[in-house]
């Protein structure tokens, strides 16, 4: 019995909470990448940029506060400037789509040659990343690290294993919990939210029906920055922040839309849970999980990991594979807001 | 591959990177102002010419016009620009010539969506309702611009097609064909507009399901609504129709009251088999 | 191939270029902007054949060009004896079994009816599958790699001439394409960006962890040159006199001499392809690839193979990217996992192609001379210009340091510039298709 408590101990601090939190952040990105998709029809390259983009403006301002001496307590400070971080870069994305999307849309143009915009967009706003934060390593958490260290969680219950919770691993799930339900509840309950749906069911019936196609466009793009720097910043929190961290998120957070079934919201957040769990489950060493279950004798040798960490894109390459053999749209079917 | 070399997507339908569903087709068009004109018809759409984008012209000085409370049918054969006729007064295509007037106003800058709030109502021939979202939903999309209560007009489309009370909480692309149209209908009329125009209503329903909406239809426009309605059904559509126009390449070849158009030998001949 | 006085002039304007660089920054620079800037142009021929000629969005270019460079060093490096005699076999064995799996596994798919037996039987497999490879695979790796891991710790190539990797790199993309394509075009829909999207990361992945095959980040440095060495050069005296006659000094005519000789096999190369680009795209298989992007409705109702066509055409300009991919091993003598970069090889070919002038060959082979020698030229206009800007500000001041040091990173910046002024005031390139 203590065996299998202290097997499930090491499977929740290791694969089981940093995949929720890994899961909750990949979840976000991609649900800024299924609306862009759903909207303005493309997918969009630059979105992990638009992260980075975001994580830095709220670093900048991060550093201003804890220079003049403002904190949050416990929390980390960042927390304190992502509202306004994500104002810059709701105003940034704006200007984007005033100088460069918009032309495309009055032209009709063709979802790939936004793509390949889009290619533009992300050159240009990683450039800008690097040029003023640089391409270094930046940790900007604060505040308590943790909310139960593995020593004191290991007096608590007695067990041999223990169970560290970061702060910024509860702070993700949670803070990733209130977007998704707010999100959900100004999709499904407003009238703007309903604009918009109608807007990705049906473009013309919603000119028809007098919904504002660059109101539309502009709601979306604030409600993407809001999405892109909120994930970024729980990344940044949880790791790391390094502009080209951020770009590679591209392919995990493309990867769970997908999955989830490009265009529907609720599969972006499913695909990022399935991802984010199967490349953790996949990579992860259960040599330690066994040794609690199974007698000294019949222990394999070796680490028991499937593969190696080295192939972590691989898993979401190959889990997107797999479901899009078997459901050609996604698990939750796709193309519609 | 089009003229425009930002409409040329070189043929890839990449489904990870592209979403052609629900694009739109209507082109974009600069937002213009309405100015007050004369006295004249309700709504006419006079001398129209143009096509869409570059292309050549298919309408070719066409005039349509309808009176207050009537219902106006537009026929002609297969080609004969009807549909084209319709969107152009709805300002979905760029005319080079001819103007529109409404109630009053010339509105022939104003964009489509512009129109709506002129009391306008367009209820497109396919892809009319919105498939992903509720019955409800589509009547409230309906009422976008309206900031009063829109319940009791919803009553009233739901007095209209009872069958919708129903079905309000299902999507409503599961619905059937006949059930569509209702959808189609009553969002449209959700704007409570002035003047009712629909694009082939009964494309692709049953000859039953087809008089029924025709029944409705009639409803509508004894409750004060213009209507404007372009129709395959040429004979029973002449039947309940204030006035008829008949379309061939572009252009009027005749425009009569319903009853005329059904006696005049010539459009008998061409137009409904004898 | 004939060209319009216009294209002749925008070549010669990028002649012009790199005459100005050559006189300005000296002309070993010049020349090896130009040998870069022709294997880019291989590259942007690759990409323009799948996008230009059949709208096929590739965003997997560095996986390619990665495998490509990996057949340098599969087909030229010095066989490492120990090694094989190590694990060499084993490793052999392990691969091929992993192979088996696969093909049993596709087999049992095909042959057993759909239903649940036949879903388990399929995971069945993969899982024994998977864990005898593992069992046979993993030690030869292990030996493989404790073989004197300073210098070798892999197994080596085949040590035959360099050259021969180019055409074997190409073979070595395509048949990735080919897995790719198969897949990706296979599915209901097309999902053909992310798939390679994915595939590229796991193929540089592959490349900087499998030490047995490319030492991972190790690197494989000295892969075997087509052309002499410099010092070489320097000691033989027929080319000293030679060099002497013409009043050059022998360490710069030697570095010369060895960029003109790689230029010529580079241009040799590009022409070749260039030529057999135009003769596809003016061929009756060529009108059909058009005919299929322009309206695929239409050709698929008029019986044309639509996805055997898109299939053929990925795996042709995969391998291209492939052979540009050995070429770059060959010219830089060294396989660097870790310096592939999605921005660097496939958006920047991406932006080549797209300046250049989509579906033009023309303008691809100019699209990636011109944005490679952007690419390369930024840096410095960009230090010159964070010069001029905070020439007045005082020495050591933050911002003048920092200016200065992100003068590095105007680079992306500059080539996003471009492609949204292209897209936007030229969408059809400098050379259009027509």
């Amino acid at each position: 019995m203590v065996g299998f408590l202290n097997a499930l101990v090491v499977f929740l601090n290791f694969v089981f909470v940093p995949a929720l939190a890994y899961g909750s952040q990949l979840a976000l990105g991609a649900l800024g990448v299924t609306l862009i998709y759903g909207i303005l029809r493309f997918s969009n390259f630059a979105h992990g940029d638009t992260m980075a983009f975001g994580t830095m403006v709220t670093i900048l301002i991060t550093w201003w506060m804890q220079g003049v001496g403002i904190s949050f307590g416990f929390l980390p400070t960042a927390l304190l400037a992502l509202p306004f971080g994500i104002v810059i870069t709701g105003l940034a994305l704006l200007g984007t789509d005033r100088g460069v999307y918009r032309f495309y849309r009055q032209q009709k143009a063709d979802p790939v040659i936004l793509v390949i915009v889009s290619m533009g967009v992300m050159f240009i706003m990683n450039g800008v990343v690097r040029f003023v934060i640089g391409v270094d390593d930046i940790n900007f958490a604060d505040g308590t690290r943790f909310i139960i260290t593995a020593r004191e969680f290991q007096e608590l219950t007695g067990l041999q294993e223990g169970l560290a919770l970061r702060t910024t691993q509860v702070l993700t799930v949670v803070t990733a919990a209130i977007a998704v339900a707010l999100l959900f509840w100004f999709l499904n309950k407003t009238r703007t939210g309903k604009s918009m749906r109608a807007f990705s069911d049906n473009e013309a019936l919603a000119l028809l029906s007098g919904i504002n196609p660059e109101r539309v466009v502009a709601v979306t793009w604030l409600i993407v920055a809001a999405l892109a720097t909120t994930a970024g910043v729980l990344y940044g929190l949880d790791k790391s922040f390094k502009a080209f961290t951020y770009f590679q998120l591209l392919l995990p957070i493309f990867a769970a839309a997908i999955v989830g079934g490009l265009g529907n919201p609720l599969g972006a957040i499913v695909g990022g849970f399935v991802v984010a769990f199967s490349e953790v489950m996949v990579t992860y060493p259960w040599r330690r999980v066994l040794s609690h279950l199974l007698p000294e004798e019949r222990m394999p040798d070796g680490l028991v990991q499937l593969i190696s960490t080295d192939y972590k894109f691989a898993v979401s390459f190959i889990i997107l594979i797999i479901v899009l053999l078997f459901r050609p749209t996604g698990l939750f079917k796709g193309k519609s807001v | 591959m089009s003229d425009n070399p930002y409409q040329d997507g070189r043929g890839n339908k990449d489904a990870s990177i592209t979403n052609r569903a629900g694009m739109g087709q209507i082109e974009y068009r600069p937002e213009g102002e309405a100015r007050p004109a004369g006295p004249g018809p309700f709504l006419i759409g006079e001398a129209m010419t143009g096509g869409y984008g570059t292309g050549a012209n298919i309408l070719n000085d066409c005039t349509i016009s309808v009176e207050k409370g009537e219902i106006a049918v537009i026929v002609g054969p297969n080609g004969a620009g009807k549909s084209t006729a319709m969107k152009a007064i709805f300002g979905m295509l760029n005319l080079r010539g001819g103007s529109v007037r409404i109630d009053g106003e010339d509105i022939t800058a104003l964009s489509p969506q512009a129109r709506v709030p002129k009391g306008m109502a367009f209820v497109p021939q396919t892809s009319n309702i919105f498939t992903s979202m509720t019955v409800e939903e589509n009547l409230e999309m309906g009422a976008f611009l309206r900031r009063d209560d829109i319940s009791t007009t919803m009553e009233q489309v739901y007095g209209l097609f009872p069958i919708l009370r129903d079905k309000r909480q299902q999507a409503a692309g599961e619905l059937s064909g006949g059930q569509r149209q209702q959808v189609a209908v009553g969002r449209a009329l959700m704007t409570q507009p002035k003047v009712l125009m629909l694009d082939e209503p009964t494309a692709g329903v049953s000859p039953i399901v087809m008089d029924e909406l025709f029944d409705r239809i009639i409803e509508v426009a004894r409750a004060g609504i213009t209507i404007l309605m372009v129709e395959q059904n040429a004979r029973q559509a002449l039947e309940i129709a204030d006035k008829g126009y008949v379309l061939v390449q572009g252009a009027n070849a005749f425009t009569g009251t319903g009853a005329e158009l059904l006696a005049d030998p010539e459009v008998r001949r061409t137009f409904l088999g004898g | 191939m004939t060209l319009p006085i216009r294209n002749l002039v925008l070549f010669g304007l990028m002649a012009l270029l790199i005459l100005i660089t050559g006189v300005v920054q000296g002309w070993t620079l010049a020349l090896t902007i130009v040998n870069m800037g022709l294997i880019s142009a291989i590259m942007a021929l690759g990409v323009n054949l799948q996008w230009g000629f059949a709208g096929l969005f590739n965003v997997g270019v560095m996986g390619f060009v990665a495998l490509g460079a990996l057949g340098a060093v599969l087909v030229s490096m010095p066989p490492t004896t120990a090694a094989w005699e190590a694990g060499g076999v084993r490793v052999l064995l392990g691969l091929a079994m992993g192979a088996a799996t696969i093909v049993a596994a596709v087999q049992v798919h095909k042959r057993m009816a759909p239903g649940r037996t036949r879903t388990i039987v399929i995971i069945a497999v993969l899982v024994v599958g998977f864990f005898l490879y593992r069992a046979v695979f993993d030690p030869g790796a292990a030996a493989v790699e404790a073989v004197n891991p300073t210098l070798t710790g892999y197994l080596g190539g085949l040590g035959l001439p360099v050259i021969l990797s180019w055409p074997v790199g190409g073979l070595l993309a395509a048949g990735a394409g080919w897995v790719i394509g198969k897949t990706a075009l296979g599915l209901r829909s097309d999902y053909l960006a992310i798939a390679t999207l994915g595939i590229a990361e796991i193929i540089i992945a592959v490349l900087k962890h499998e030490e047995w095959m490319s030492r991972g980040v190790r690197n494989v440095s000295g892969i075997p040159r087509p052309v002499p060495l410099e010092v070489d050069l320097q000691r033989d005296p027929d080319f000293l006199e030679r060099a002497a006659s013409l009043g050059l000094d022998p360490i710069f005519a030697s570095t010369l001499t060895v960029r003109l000789a790689y230029m010529a096999l580079f241009a040799i190369v590009l022409l070749v392809l260039l030529w057999l680009a135009q003769k596809a795209l003016n061929s009756p298989w060529g009108r059909m690839m058009r005919a299929i992007r322009d309206n695929e409705v239409a050709a698929e109702a008029m019986g044309k193979d639509v996805k055997g066509r898109h299939l053929q055409i990925f795996i042709l300009g995969s391998a291209i990217c492939g052979m540009a991919g050995a070429m770059m091993a060959t010219l830089e003598g060294q396989l660097t996992p870790s310096s592939y970069l999605p921005l660097r090889f496939t958006f920047l070919v991406w932006v080549m192609v797209i300046v250049g002038g989509s579906g033009n060959n023309f303008g691809a082979v100019l699209g990636g001379m011109l944005i490679w020698w952007l690419w390369v030229m930024v840096e410095p206009i960009g230090l010159w210009l964070m010069t001029v800007i905070t020439a007045g500000m005082p020495d050591g001041s933050w911002l003048k340091l920092h200016l200065t040091d992100a003068a590095a990173h105007m680079r992306l910046f500059t080539m996003g510039m471009i492609l949204l002024l292209v897209l936007r005031f030229s969408p059809r390139g400098l050379i259009p298709e027509k």
